[in-house]
């Protein structure tokens, strides 16, 4: 195994590692999103790499565009990039919040230390990953569900559309008094 | 073709739920359009199972619907059974019943509750088709008891009949309050106890033979023979008892009359038609039994040709037009008894179908006149019985149509040569002379004469209601103004007229072609030698009647409305018998009915209210109850049981709540903060497991 | 080769650093962008089992996790837009009307 691949993967998981810290703590919301489309575009990459090249487009557009489009607009909207009060509540939360996802991160190394080593990867087979092959199984083992999906989308465009329509207060005067 | 059998129940249940689900939404045009259909359906898929019978060898073909009751030896399945017996029946169900439907189309028009109307109808068909198709006395008890059913629904259909707001509708009997409800329950209540005795025969059939399909018992019956002459002799009065009741024969004929109150279509087509010759289709398809049962075969020729008999006579002293052709259902009915009885099933089938030719026709064309005669009393607003025949008369004129048909029904009934009711009549009194004069049989003889004066006066009291009705002056403004009815109903009456000219060839002498249909299903369905003595005798009888009522009727006609009946200087006394209809209804009111009554008071008050209630219930059971009760819900439940449970409550309201509350803060990050440390302690509960 | 292990420790590694956002921060936006975090570790698991296996089918979970993810940020937002019309705050900490 030569080190080429492995320091590539290395450098794009430091990166992946530091924008995800570097979205969860800056305090502005604005600099959140960016960090995360950085992160989205270097699991993109890796995706690339692990075989994947349709979903790696797919998470560059769908997730690095259309959905943190999405939330820049919201946040520019609201105008949320900055809390305005201090934290004042739950402030112990968030020493035990560290301690609990540490001790999570250190089962998970545990059960990685304990696991065997796994099998050699397979070298890839032909026409991995390509859309066709994909589309192929989506609309034949997956058909079912691939369907069921469009239905969740209608679902969730329908709420998004009740939850954000303006309830419209239109204050007719009765006919009598409009005449006048 | 076979397969299409289970549409013929399909249709109309189709035309029942389509109506009963849209028919609020839906004119009267096209809930009329859906019930005709839905009859008309049928009767097609009927004619295509005859055709395939007729193709196939007219082997009985069995149609399994599904299973429905299966308990050890009990095997009760939803079959339909076609044979030429079954798709005799129900092609006249659904080909007269598709008439009626059109006619009810016209008539019922206007009335509030037009869709329930063709509900009823439709359901009706469907369990008259169940009742004919059944392959098991047990559906046949379905269709049975269906039948009965709507006829209670159908006889009590105008329920508010009296009132003011139903008083001005078209046809609507202006009777007093719930006058119709009561006729819908009478029917119900005496069919009843013809039903009672048709169960007792079905756990008879059950208990002895093990199965209740028509095949098994047969075999069974075949194979004992003479043996189980005992068994079927028991079997068959207990199946006459049904007989009686659902085909109005003596001693439970007195529901039919009452059973007027119905609107006439429903009159025409359950109460003369199909429904009350369920009795003979049954008495038919038992045949096997019957045939082993000589003393029940001269009991139900006796009972059928004294009610021919003694309906006949009743019909003579009647002057509501519609009651007059119910004691002729009756009459006629008691032919069909009495020849099946006397063996001649296929004269009776053969005279059930011209019979529901010529009846349905006059039913209906009495319907017409009703209409006519209503039209006329709401034109000048006169308050008359549109039912009397003492206020119509010369409506020959303003109803030309009707006139023609019911003419040629009446002739029919009579038994005019070359009509249906001819044949048909004649085949039955054949077999009465061959049972009697032939075969020497004692009873053989009392049927025919009996049923030969039963023809008799048929002929009169059809010439009287004839020269009643459409001779002479009109005795009231309402006849006076009478019209004709609407083509919607009057191209039925002609249809059917057509027919009870023509039922004579189903089955002429030398032909005999319901004989050899009907000869496929059973070897006993055999048609009777023709017998030239006989017809001449019928002929001259249907004469005579026919002459008598000329000479009574015609040559001095009745003038006024309340002029006493020409008949009743003759008969003196006996008139007012006839008119007091035996005086039968009194005479089960006091023996049956009053005692049942006073009866059910005496228990009611004495026994059950004095002594249960005041006494025993009151005295002991409520104040024992009343003092254990105290005793519970003082010491025991206030003192002993809430004090333990409120100390338990308040124990968990300080312990818990106060303490639990704290849980609850309502910060969403808390509660995720939750998740995340059950993910880590069950994560960590199996990694130390593993370890 | 990288070994899949190596993919397993960064998706852990994402996947800590999610759901430490969603406890941690209060900006209801952010937290949104945690859970993304959260959602985009478990894809990187799937396509790295995928491939380990050469299997397509973790591949295709990938495309479904997408469009819940999808669904979720449209009527999440929706919420949160609703949501700061009534309070003006997006705030997940000023929403405790829950409390007991």
């Amino acid at each position: 195994m030569t080190a080429a691949p492995l320091i590539i993967f290395a450098v794009l998981a430091a990166v992946a590692v530091a924008s995800g810290l570097a979205m969860m703590l800056s305090q502005n919301a604005v600099y959140s999103a960016l960090f995360l489309v950085i992160n989205f575009t270097v699991v993109a990459v890796l995706f690339l790499i692990l075989g994947a090249p349709f979903i790696a487009m797919l998470q560059i557009t769908v997730y690095a565009g259309a959905i943190m489009v999405l939330f820049i607009f919201v946040i520019m909207l609201l105008g949320g990039e900055r809390l305005p009060a201090p934290q004042q509540r739950l402030r112990w939360q968030q020493p035990l919040a560290v301690v609990l996802v540490l001790a999570l991160l250190a089962l998970a190394g545990y059960v990685f230390a304990q696991g065997a080593a796994p099998a050699a990867v397979l070298a890839e087979p032909q026409d991995y990953g390509s859309p066709a092959a994909l589309g192929l199984l989506l609309f034949t083992k997956y058909l079912f569900p691939f369907e069921f999906t469009s239905l969740l989308l209608l679902v969730a465009m329908i709420g998004v559309v009740v939850l954000t329509a303006v309830e419209e207060r239109r204050r007719r005067l009765p006919r009598a008094s409009r005449r006048t | 073709m076979f397969e299409l059998a289970p549409l013929v129940l399909a249709f109309p249940i189709a035309g029942v739920l389509l109506n009963l689900l849209f028919g609020r939404y839906l004119n009267e045009r096209w809930i009329s359009i859906i019930g005709v259909a839905a009859v008309g359906g049928a009767f097609g898929v009927a004619v295509l199972q005859a055709l395939a019978l007729a193709g196939s060898g007219y082997h009985a073909h069995l149609a399994l619907l599904a299973n429905w009751i299966e308990v050890g030896q009990l095997q009760a399945p939803w079959q339909l059974r076609v044979d030429t017996l079954s798709v005799t029946m129900m092609l006249l169900v659904t080909g007269v019943g598709m008439l009626i439907h059109i006619y009810a189309s016209g008539y019922m028009h206007g009335d509030a509750r037009f869709a329930r109307f063709f509900i009823y109808l439709n359901l009706f068909i469907t369990a008259m088709l169940v009742l004919v198709g059944g392959d098991n006395y047990l559906m046949l008890f379905v269709g049975w008891e269906g039948v009965g059913l709507c006829s209670f629904l159908l006889i009590g259909f105008w329920y508010d009949a009296g009132e003011p707001s139903a008083s001005a509708r078209v046809g609507g009997e202006p009777q007093a309050g719930a006058g119709n409800a009561r006729a819908g329950r009478k029917a119900f209540v005496v069919n009843r106890i013809g039903d009672f005795g048709l169960l007792l025969a079905m756990f008879m059939i059950f208990w002895r033979v093990g199965s209740l399909q028509f095949d098994a018992v047969a075999d069974y019956f075949s194979v004992q023979g003479a043996a189980a002459g005992g068994l079927a002799t028991v079997i068959t009065l207990l199946l006459l008892v049904g007989v009686c009741g659902k085909s109005a024969q003596i001693p439970l004929f007195v529901w039919l009359p009452d059973a007027m109150a119905g609107p006439t279509p429903v009159s025409a087509l359950i109460h003369a038609a199909t429904m009350v010759t369920a009795g003979i289709y049954l008495v038919a398809r038992s045949a096997v039994m019957f045939e082993l049962a000589p003393v029940s075969q001269m009991v139900v020729a006796l009972v059928g040709a004294t009610t021919a008999f003694m309906a006949g006579t009743i019909a003579l002293a009647q002057y509501d037009i519609k009651r007059v052709l119910a004691y002729s259902t009756i009459s006629q009915l008691g032919f069909m008894v009495a020849a099946v009885g006397l063996g001649g099933y296929v004269a009776g089938m053969f005279h059930l179908l011209t019979h529901a030719f010529f009846k349905a026709l006059l039913f209906l064309s009495a319907g017409s006149v009703i209409h006519g005669v209503e039209h006329g009393a709401h034109a000048t607003h006169a308050h008359v019985d549109v039912q009397d025949m003492r206020v119509m008369g010369g409506l020959r004129s303003k109803m030309p149509v009707t006139f023609w048909v019911y003419l040629i029904g009446a002739l029919a009934l009579a038994g005019v040569f070359p009509l249906a009711g001819f044949w048909s009549k004649d085949e039955i009194l054949a077999d009465a002379w061959h049972v009697g004069m032939v075969e020497g049989h004692w009873h053989g003889v009392l049927v025919y004469v009996l049923l030969a004066l039963a023809a008799l006066s048929t002929a009169l009291y059809m010439t009287r209601q004839i020269i009643l009705v459409f001779f002479g002056a009109p005795r009231s403004e309402a006849a006076a103004h009478a019209h004709e009815s609407a083509p919607l109903m009057t191209a039925p009456l002609v249809v059917l007229a057509l027919l009870s000219v023509l039922g004579g060839l189903l089955n002429l002498p030398g032909w005999h072609a319901l004989g050899t249909w009907l000869e496929h299903t059973h070897e006993f369905f055999q048609t009777g030698a023709f017998n030239a003595l006989v017809a001449g005798i019928s002929t001259l009888v249907a004469l005579a009647g026919i002459g008598l009522g000329y000479r009574v009727y015609f040559l001095a006609p009745r003038t006024t409305a309340d002029a006493a009946d020409a008949l009743q200087p003759a008969l003196g006394p006996m008139f007012g018998f006839l008119r007091g209809k035996w005086f039968v209804d009194e005479l089960y009111d006091a023996v049956i009915v009053r005692p049942f009554e006073r009866g059910a008071r005496s228990l009611a008050f004495a026994l059950d209210w004095n002594f249960w209630h005041d006494g025993f219930h009151n005295s002991v059971l409520a104040a024992g109850f009343r003092m254990l009760a105290a005793f519970l819900s003082g010491p025991v439940d206030k003192t002993v049981i809430d004090r333990l449970f409120d100390a338990l409550a308040g124990a968990v309201r300080v312990v818990g709540s106060r303490n639990l509350q704290r849980l609850q803060t309502g910060y969403v990050r808390n509660y995720a903060l939750g998740v995340v440390l059950g993910v880590v302690a069950v994560m960590g509960y199996f990694v130390s497991r593993s370890i | 080769m990288i070994p899949v292990n190596y993919y397993l420790a960064l998706s852990a590694v994402l996947f800590g650093i999610g759901a430490l956002g969603v406890l941690v921060r209060r900006n209801a936006l952010v937290i949104f962008m945690s859970i993304e975090l959260m959602l985009n570790a478990a894809n990187v698991a799937f396509v790295a089992f995928s491939r380990q296996f050469g299997e397509l089918d973790g591949q295709i979970m990938v495309l479904f996790v997408l469009t819940v993810a999808a669904a979720e940020v449209a009527v999440g937002l929706a919420m949160i837009v609703a949501i700061f019309r009534t309070r003006a705050s997006i705030n997940v900490d000023e929403l405790n009307l829950l409390r007991g």
